[in-house]
């Protein structure tokens, strides 16, 4: 009985110790950064006087083309890169999903390129494309595959893509082991019943594999979208958003409007912009796994 | 569990010419940045290149690994802070995450904090680092190994509860209730009833926290000035963007800065599976 | 509220009386520096012990970042007070921003009257914005030709061009005799040391950036210097990855013995020349960037850094002290293998020009046209404008007159 009338007290007691940090570190300044993108703002060492300038920031960014564009290719940074790690990490699942000898090193093996930290991710990859004395020119050249050298990451119709490989190659893993754990609960008798009905592979695996395991997946694509769309450090190591800002993501913008033109008011409303798409990119993905529940 | 039905000739085949390019797409960056580390700077410049080393160089994990040498001393210690960070973060968040997550599950705690809490992640982080920058001097706690664990905790704990959540949320209250009813406190249940099931959770969400914590860049950019708290990622930039012709120096930075986090992963992936998959699986 | 700030601050002043007299009015000076400037590490560090040791009450704190974390760390730590640095080393492009917005302080009254006329004017532009001075200028650098005097020769070639129109002729026989196969090689990727290079070009064919205010880069010489610089990579001569270089990998290709012609910094003539580092030391030969018949003999960009003090700095004085040793002509003249002085007389000083001849005379030549960006305080927006539009042209995306407009038009849009 007691833990019932102390409910109300436990209850934020228990939340005490997040709710500090996290008011401290995160509520404030997101607070303080709401308030700033609808103000003029600027980073000074003098007294200055901030006005709040309504929506002008966000009208300012959203009619700047160059800014559009970039969100353009954020949103195809995170979805091809998202969509490939889970094309990819669900293959890989049903692959290591079969027996063979050697599955438990091979399990071990793939989670590799995930525990590697993102800088070096990038700095690996920028070395393994460099244009002069990468592997990846040597290797496609003696495969006779490429005539000359090539410069991948000054080459504007493919940097992007160059970035997304090295950023696929590292997340896949993840999706791969959640997918991999889900396969492990497909109820065998429903498989085997499809089986013996005549289904081939194919029907098996999109009529009862996949409905399976898209729960945890979708948990998965969140996270992984969430991160893939705030994406700079990468970028940052990899191409600095060039060439000609064909890898100049939207939190580029914000990082620029802080700390290389100062505008913090302006950089608060780019950054409010980031987030708010984030959210309707969540809410989309919720809306769609209900669907998907609401048809089993 | 498997079916044990002998599998025809071109499936074998299939299955393990699948398996070898999944090897190499896996390994082969790997095994090029180590190959690299230990490769003679001549042998990384030849066209085509040279894959095997002519002769193997260990000199720059000399240098790197010896405490004695400047550049040795800059890695060592950043290793070092990492380490700290990583761990107390990590720490901080799993027990701030599990306290609130059990206040979201069984003490009907708002969901509308839930998604404040969640809200926070989805900010660029860019966003923060003047604010905090600011806080930071005033406490006069900028360029310290405290300040970064702060932040990584805020940037950890949303996470952590959310885990941490999924896998409370499918628990049976039945059992809790029991050792409530014979009169053991909240935190006395969360330690010998609810701990011991989620323990793979937690150990996902340690992994995934030290992996995110080691991996940081921006704030420890800013925020660290000198080796009593500049992280492994802002070592690896500066020996980046320092004058090195050599690709070996920073390949073999990389590596030993990978070593850690493979030997968490490695260590930890078996709870990863059960720990992010324990709450969405139904069945 | 304020009656708890004045509580704060008056135990601040306590506990900082208490330190004082306990400290022996040790001073710790916080200096943010750049891994990659002119000075090596090492010099910066030896300067400064010398410094500590005629010094023994100060000790500086050193703190090496990359170029782009520079700026972002001075902004930064604008908010922090006596908390953040006090010095600061920072980038010719950078004083009219950091004036109009306080976080330098005016240092003019600082500087003996007679420094004026004893330091290269195109140094003191690195400090001064309206009139004023906001630190001490200390590397006093531009990019130079560097060409491969072997491969000029294997060409019959016995001269380094004297004009850009020169370069071109002159690679395309290096390139037709098969010595190299892209004799050029420069940093045109989508940064500021690209612009570096399109100020040089632009600045020889007679080109400016702004004419009364008004963007003026969309006009004569300056879209003449972006269609040169596009037509040496039609024309198969500059090589095309330099699209995605920086500093550092043209001096890699060019150290190799890659490339018949470079432009880059002071440092890399030391550098080229270091059998350590590559493997045409010796054959290195350097000369001003190339003029523009009828209009120019020799080219070059203002690249130089000063030395200030952030406004916040409790230790104004000592921090002064620092930048004055680091600054005067003694310490420049020991340590000019990497970044040459900035001072007139020491161009004559056997100190400086022995082993480096060839150097101190193309510097001579090139101090005296050094070309500066546009000191504005919106430059950091104008330079990302261009930066896009020039790299179109590179990429082949666009030509050059319709990118350059586009990019005085949003040059326009700019709040």
């Amino acid at each position: 009985m007691r833990s019932l009338i102390g409910a109300k007290q436990q209850k934020w007691l228990l939340l005490a110790p997040a709710l500090t940090v996290l008011a401290l570190i995160s509520f404030v300044p997101f607070v303080q950064t709401l308030w700033l993108s609808f103000s003029d703002s600027e980073i000074s060492a003098l007294p200055t006087v901030v006005s709040f300038i309504g929506l002008e920031n966000y009208i300012y960014a959203l009619t700047d083309p160059d800014f559009i564009d970039s969100l353009g290719r954020t949103l195809y940074f995170t979805f091809v890169s998202v969509g490939a790690e889970v094309i990819l990490g669900v293959a890989v699942a049903l692959l290591l999903n079969q027996q063979f000898k050697g599955r438990t090193l091979m399990r071990a093996l793939i989670i590799l390129p995930w525990a590697i930290p993102t800088i070096v991710n990038a700095v690996t990859w920028r070395l393994i494309y460099n244009p002069e004395y990468g592997a990846l020119n040597s290797l496609l050249m003696q495969l006779g595959i490429i005539g000359e050298y090539q410069s991948w990451l000054g080459n504007p119709d493919v940097a992007m893509n160059m970035v997304i490989l090295a950023d696929v190659w590292k997340n896949f893993p993840l999706v791969a082991y959640v997918a991999l754990a889900a396969l492990q609960t497909v109820p065998m008798d429903m498989l085997n019943a499809a089986r013996l009905e005549g289904a081939n592979a194919w029907r098996r695996f999109f009529k009862i594999t996949l409905p399976w395991i898209i729960g945890p997946l979708l948990v998965i694509i969140v996270l992984r979208s969430v991160e893939a769309f705030r994406v700079f450090d990468i970028i940052y190591v990899m191409t600095r958003g060039g060439p000609a800002n064909q890898t100049k993501t939207a939190s580029f913008y914000v990082y620029q409007e802080y700390f290389s033109y100062l505008r913090s008011g302006s950089g608060s409303s780019y950054a409010i912009i980031v987030a708010l798409i984030s959210i309707i990119l969540i809410f989309g993905y919720y809306k769609a796994a209900k669907r998907q529940n609401g048809s089993l | 569990m498997h079916s044990t039905i002998k599998r025809p000739r071109h499936l074998s085949c299939l299955l393990y010419a699948s398996l070898t390019l999944l090897a190499f797409f896996v390994l082969a960056p790997v095994l090029w940045l180590l190959l690299m580390s230990l490769s003679s700077p001549t042998d990384l410049t030849k066209v085509p290149l040279q894959w095997i080393p002519s002769q193997w160089d260990f000199s720059r994990y000399a240098l790197l690994l010896d405490w004695q040498n400047g550049s040795g001393k800059r890695f060592l210690a950043a290793m070092l802070n990492s380490l700290i960070i990583a761990t107390s973060a990590s720490f901080i968040a799993l027990v701030a995450g599990v306290l609130a997550a059990y206040a979201f599950s069984r003490r009907n705690a708002s969901m509308l904090l839930m998604f404040a809490f969640l809200a926070t992640i989805m900010m660029p982080p860019i966003t923060y680092i003047l604010p905090l920058y600011s806080a930071f001097s005033e406490l006069g706690i900028l360029n310290t190994k405290v300040s970064l664990i702060i932040c990584y905790s805020a940037m950890l704990i949303p996470f952590a509860i959310w885990l941490m959540k999924t896998n409370i949320d499918v628990l049976p209250e039945e059992i809790e209730h029991a050792a409530m009813i014979e009169g053991a406190g909240t935190i006395y249940t969360l330690r010998k009833v609810v701990l011991p099931i989620i323990l793979p959770a937690i150990g996902a969400t340690a992994m995934l926290s030290f992996l995110t914590a080691w991996d940081e860049f921006f704030y420890a950019l800013i925020f660290s000035s000198d080796l009593s708290a500049k992280t492994i990622p802002v070592a690896i930039a500066d020996f980046s963007a320092g004058r090195v012709t050599d690709f070996g120096v920073i390949a073999s930075v990389g590596v030993l800065a990978s070593v850690p986090p493979v030997l968490i992963a490695l260590f930890f992936q078996r709870f990863i599976v059960s720990g992010l998959v324990g709450g969405s699986v139904k069945g | 509220m304020k009656l708890k700030k004045i509580a704060l601050t008056s135990a601040a002043f306590a506990l900082a009386s208490v330190m004082h007299t306990t400290a022996l009015a040790e001073t710790t000076l916080k200096a943010l520096f750049m891994s990659q400037a002119a000075y090596s590490e090492t010099d910066v560090k030896s300067m400064t012990a010398a410094f500590e040791k005629s010094n023994p009450d100060v000790k500086v704190n050193l703190e090496f970042v990359p170029y782009d974390a520079l700026h972002s760390k001075i902004v930064a730590a604008s908010g922090a007070g006596s908390q953040g640095y006090d010095v600061v080393l920072f980038d010719v492009i950078w004083p009219a921003e950091f004036a109009k917005r306080g976080f330098l302080l005016d240092v003019s009254d600082r500087i003996p009257s007679d420094y004026s006329e004893q330091i290269f004017q195109g140094a003191w532009t690195t400090v001064e914005y309206a009139g004023k001075r906001y630190g001490m200028p200390w590397i006093l650098d531009t990019k130079y030709l560097f060409y491969n005097k072997e491969m000029l020769s294997k060409a019959g070639i016995s001269n380094p061009p004297k004009t850009w129109d020169e370069m071109l002729q002159q690679s395309k026989i290096i390139k037709d005799k098969g010595i190299v196969k892209y004799p050029m090689v420069w940093n045109w990727s989508q940064s500021e040391g690209m612009i570096c290079d399109y100020t040089t070009i632009m600045s020889s064919m007679g080109g400016e950036f702004f004419v009364d205010g008004k963007p003026a880069f969309n006009t004569g010489g300056a879209v003449r210097a972006l269609e040169y610089m596009r037509g040496s990579l039609d024309d198969g001569l500059s090589n095309p990855s330099s699209r995605e270089f920086s500093e550092e990998d043209v001096r890699r290709v060019f150290s190799n013995g890659e490339a018949a012609f470079a432009l880059n910094w002071t440092y890399m003539n030391a550098l080229a020349n270091d059998p350590k580092e590559s493997k045409i030391a010796g054959k290195v030969g350097i000369a001003p960037a190339p003029g523009s018949a009828g209009i120019s003999t020799a080219s070059a960009v203002n690249g130089s850094m000063g030395l200030g003090i952030p406004s916040g700095s409790a230790h104004p004085d000592e921090a002064w002290a620092f930048i004055s040793h680091l600054t005067k002509q003694g310490t420049q003249e020991q340590f000019s293998k990497l970044s040459l002085p900035i001072w007139k007389k020491s161009y004559t000083v056997p100190a400086v020009t022995n082993g480096q001849q060839d150097l101190v005379a193309a510097a001579k030549e090139s101090i005296a046209v050094m070309y500066p960006r546009p000191l504005v305080k919106s430059y950091a927006e104008i330079s990302d404008i261009l930066q896009l539009r020039i790299h179109e042209v590179l990429l082949g995306k666009n030509d050059a007159q319709s990118a350059l407009d586009a990019a005085s038009k949003k040059v326009a849009r700019i709040r």
